[in-house]
């Protein structure tokens, strides 16, 4: 129970954050993208904050042996540099770029009743289900095929 | 036009970056938003209430902002609806491949300096900027 409002808590201070910060407005964030145009560098301000703490916060939550809640941290191992993360994320930007909404600020911009946050989280989670549905089926046709 | 909003980003940045630390000290968890919802969807992750408790955190909170502070939360899509879905589906499965998104990758996975994040964050930062351009300047679009 303790573990689920912790949580729950932190997304609030998470949904804050992102709200006050201008990143679940897309109209601010494709003009930070417009460097050619109407530019608004405030989203920079946002990745530079948010890292300063978040850095200097890790450095002193990872010197612990375990987080409060579990045995042990879960970090990612992978360091491999693939095609996968790099066309991802290639795709991942054109996305973002053509609407100004990420999944990290469309969460919060449910909660202001936007219609159009609602449709941009719709079509994610389809699409994230047919990422998944592909990736199964390529892998399983690898175990066949071998 | 938006307005530049330095002490609001700043501001808002660090509470950003605060929840990061936070979940890494209580779940020992990369604060990403692709991987939290990934859990959330069948197969089910066996430890979805977290995941759906910080999701709910963070859809409640523009409202608790609005009514405890009185601060209005400016929020503008000049994008046609379509797009803005054509643009979730294409999200979706940028975020799927590449393993995360924004919160994942441009914030935890920096703050770590871990080489995939630091490439990733490059990538659709440069994809986004590049697309932009394209809508806006070369073919005269929202």
């Amino acid at each position: 129970m303790l573990r689920t409002v912790s949580a729950g808590v932190t997304g609030l201070i998470f949904g804050t954050g992102i709200a006050l910060s201008g990143m679940a407005n897309p109209a601010k964030v494709l003009n930070f993208f417009d460097v050619a145009g109407q530019w608004d560098p405030s989203l920079a301000l946002v990745m530079v904050a948010a890292l300063i703490v978040a850095f200097t916060g890790y450095r002193l939550v990872l010197r612990r042996s375990a987080p409060l809640f579990e045995a042990k941290f879960h970090l990612p191992t992978s360091r491999r540099i693939d095609v996968p993360l790099v066309a991802g994320s290639a795709v991942f930007g054109i996305g973002w770029g053509l609407s100004g909404f990420c999944p990290g600020g469309a969460i919060p911009a449910l909660g202001l009743g936007e219609i159009s946050a609602w449709a941009f989280i719709g079509a994610m989670l389809v699409g994230i289900l047919a990422a998944r549905t592909v990736r199964i089926a390529l892998q399983q046709r690898a175990l066949q095929s071998a | 036009m938006t307005e530049f909003t330095p002490v609001l980003s700043l501001t808002g940045g660090a509470l950003i970056g605060l929840a990061a630390v936070l979940l890494m000290a209580t779940h020992g968890r990369i604060a990403g938003m692709t991987g939290i919802l990934t859990g959330l969807m069948p197969p089910v992750s066996a430890d979805w209430a977290w995941r759906a408790a910080f999701v709910a955190g963070a859809i409640v909170a523009p409202i608790l902002v609005l009514q405890l502070t009185d601060t209005v939360i400016a929020f503008d899509s000049p994008v046609p609806m379509p797009w803005v879905m054509i643009s979730g589906l294409i999200v979706g499965v940028g975020v799927y491949f590449g393993s995360g998104c924004t919160s994942g990758h441009g914030v935890c996975g920096m703050a770590r300096l871990s080489p995939r994040s630091i490439v990733a964050t490059l990538t659709f930062l440069s994809t986004a900027i590049i697309t932009v351009f394209l809508v806006r300047h070369v073919l005269g679009g929202f």
